[in-house]
């Protein structure tokens, strides 16, 4: 077929398809819009003057940040889920990691069972392994303890570090750690400046997953934080039940702005990443 | 003279052959044995704090008050628990198929859009995939309820008198959970479209195909793996959701998580694990499923990209 008999039957099809298209937009418009309004809806309410749920907000009042921040319980719970998502993500980015390597470059025996388990906990529903560990914790004496929900969000948050790192290892090609050993690298230095910086994306992507995934937890938290240990999903969660005040929507809006931030930059870091690495992989061949 | 000194040297080369094969056959254990263990510390991590205490809950339903099948045999015959698990998997499988009729056209789009506009919605997607669970459940809450936007915007245009009873209903339940497992099924659809050779929808387009036919025919059949994915993933994490229908549901709807909870809060540890079991029974089999026909690999590595 030439090309002028494909532009014109291009052009021939061109109305029916236009107007199909043009039906999909608006359709695929309004079902993003059900996924976003939603959460933009809480803003305006954060910055509400009246002392219950209303809407529209009668006047503009900062007093529910005022309120969250003013208040010790409040920042208590921020502070220590900040902590415990930290040393989560610190905790499961190591032990994902090294797994990963592992699985994906071994050759032994069990690896796809290995895998299946190390990643199962992504799809064990949450309830299950919060009331396992309630039990468990119990008996231990460990119930409210921050170390309790470390230990256990880790458990939750490893399997997203093992898919992001091994998705990376995947295409790595494994001629450039051979290379490095052949240049005189000892296996650290080959690990530390060859196989770390290619399949860093995978690694920030699996860490930002883990920490993400602490801090918005909540149903282990439900069980196991006890009095000692209220992280900011818990002090919502009772919040939400038994006051009904919009400090809540200010602490949602905090929220979204942070987790909005902190993925924008992951994004930026990826883009960077990726350019640095077309760079090199352009200047290699 | 000449000629043993040939046979020697080759019986060298072939020993020394041997023995460069021997070094290497180490070597190569001994880098298999190095991934083996850096493994290892996950595997004992997770056996020790993962599997070992669900696996001693899944004891405690057999072995508690004693060793029987009690725990069970109470759960099949009472019939609002039996109620329940009903429940669970009708509601599952109402959200389950209205994120794919929604989630369809979206990754379809997405699919078939220039890189800057797919950017654009796939971060319009992501935003309430990162957005916490609470935080969404939280706004269906402002939005459903008695004084809520949608019931004072009805008030305000007359077209209701009294506020309409929408929070703790069944309506609720499906809105709110439809709307946080979305982007799970745009995802894996996504990512299956997007391996989709466009030509071919052009060849049967050049062949005379209608655009129906090119969907039913080409696209749809094409697409299968990203909505069996897609359906298996939110049927599973819909099994088990917790915070959304105990939030914004009634009293008639109860999903098992709820009740599971409710029981450990009773002290009915035994029977709780009972009920966990058969939850856990549930979704493992169908993730054994999924794991069959996509890997969790594909669908959880498109999310970061």
């Amino acid at each position: 077929m030439s090309r002028g008999t494909m532009k014109l039957e291009r052009r021939r099809s061109q109305p029916r398809t236009s107007a199909g298209r043009w039906i999909l937009y608006v359709v695929v418009g309004l079902i993003i819009l059900y996924l976003i309004f939603p959460i933009l809806v809480v803003i305006p309410l954060s910055f509400s003057s009246a002392h219950y749920l209303t809407f529209p907000p009668p006047g503009f009042s900062l007093q529910w940040y005022h309120k969250f921040f003013s208040r010790s319980d409040w920042r208590n719970a921020a502070f220590l889920s900040l902590w415990i998502a930290c040393s989560v993500m610190v905790l499961a980015t190591l032990l994902g990691t090294a797994a990963s390597l592992g699985l994906v470059r071994g050759r032994f025996r069990g690896r796809q069972s290995i895998n299946t388990f190390l990643v199962s906990p992504m799809v064990v529903p949450s309830i299950i392994v919060a009331i396992g560990l309630y039990f468990f914790y119990a008996r231990i004496g460990l119930i409210g303890h921050p170390i309790a929900l470390i230990v256990a969000h880790t458990a939750l948050a490893v399997p997203f570090v093992v898919v992001n790192v091994s998705a990376t290892l995947y295409g790595f090609d494994e001629r450039l750690e051979f290379a490095a050993m052949n240049l005189g690298a000892n296996r650290w230095q080959t690990f530390r400046q060859v196989t770390l910086p290619i399949i860093r994306p995978g690694v920030m992507a699996g860490a930002l997953f883990a920490f993400i995934t602490s801090w918005d937890e909540l149903i282990v938290a439900l069980f196991v934080s006890g009095t000692g240990a209220v992280t900011l999903p818990r002090k919502m969660w009772d919040s939400i039940r038994f006051e009904i005040d919009p400090t809540i929507a200010a602490v949602s809006t905090l929220l979204i702005v942070f987790t909005a931030t902190l993925f924008v930059s992951a994004e930026l870091l990826r883009r960077r990443s990726e350019r640095l690495r077309t760079v090199i992989v352009t200047e290699v061949e | 003279m000449a000629e043993s000194t040939a046979s020697v040297s080759i019986a060298d080369q072939t020993e020394s052959a041997g023995r460069n094969r021997a070094t290497l056959a180490r070597l190569r254990r001994e880098v298999q044995l190095r991934y083996i263990a850096v493994v290892i510390p996950l595997i004992l991590y997770l056996l020790f704090f993962y599997a070992y205490p669900v696996i001693a809950m899944l004891f405690r339903s057999v072995s508690e008050p004693t060793w029987s099948l009690t725990n069970y045999s109470h759960l099949v015959q009472t019939n609002v628990y039996v109620h329940v698990m009903w429940i669970t998997v009708w509601i599952s499988i109402v959200v389950t198929i209205c994120t794919l009729i929604l989630g369809y056209p979206v990754a379809y789009l997405i699919s078939s859009v220039t890189t800057t506009k797919s950017n654009l919605l796939i971060v319009l997607v992501l935003v309430p995939f990162w957005t916490s669970i609470l935080v969404r459940t939280y706004a269906w809450m402002v939005l459903l309820g008695r004084q809520g936007i949608i019931n004072e915007l009805l008030q305000s245009l007359g077209i209701i008198d009294q506020p309409l009873r929408l929070l703790n209903t069944r309506f609720a339940v499906y809105v709110s959970m439809v709307h946080i497992l979305l982007p799970f099924m745009i995802l894996p659809l996504y990512s299956v479209m997007r391996g989709i050779d466009r030509s071919v929808l052009r060849a049967a387009e050049g062949l005379g195909a209608r655009p129906s036919a090119v969907f039913r025919q080409v696209m749809l059949p094409l697409s299968l793996p990203g909505v069996a994915a897609g359906c298996l993933l939110v049927f599973i994490l819909s099994l088990g959701f917790y915070i959304t229908p105990a939030l914004v549901g009634g009293p008639k709807d109860l999903m098992i998580s709820v009740l599971i909870a409710q029981q450990v809060d009773l002290f009915n540890w035994a029977f709780a694990s009972a009920l966990a079991a058969v939850l856990l029974v549930g979704a493992l089999l169908i993730f054994v499923i999924f794991n069959r026909i996509l890997g969790v690999e594909k669908i959880f590595g498109e999310v970061r990209s």
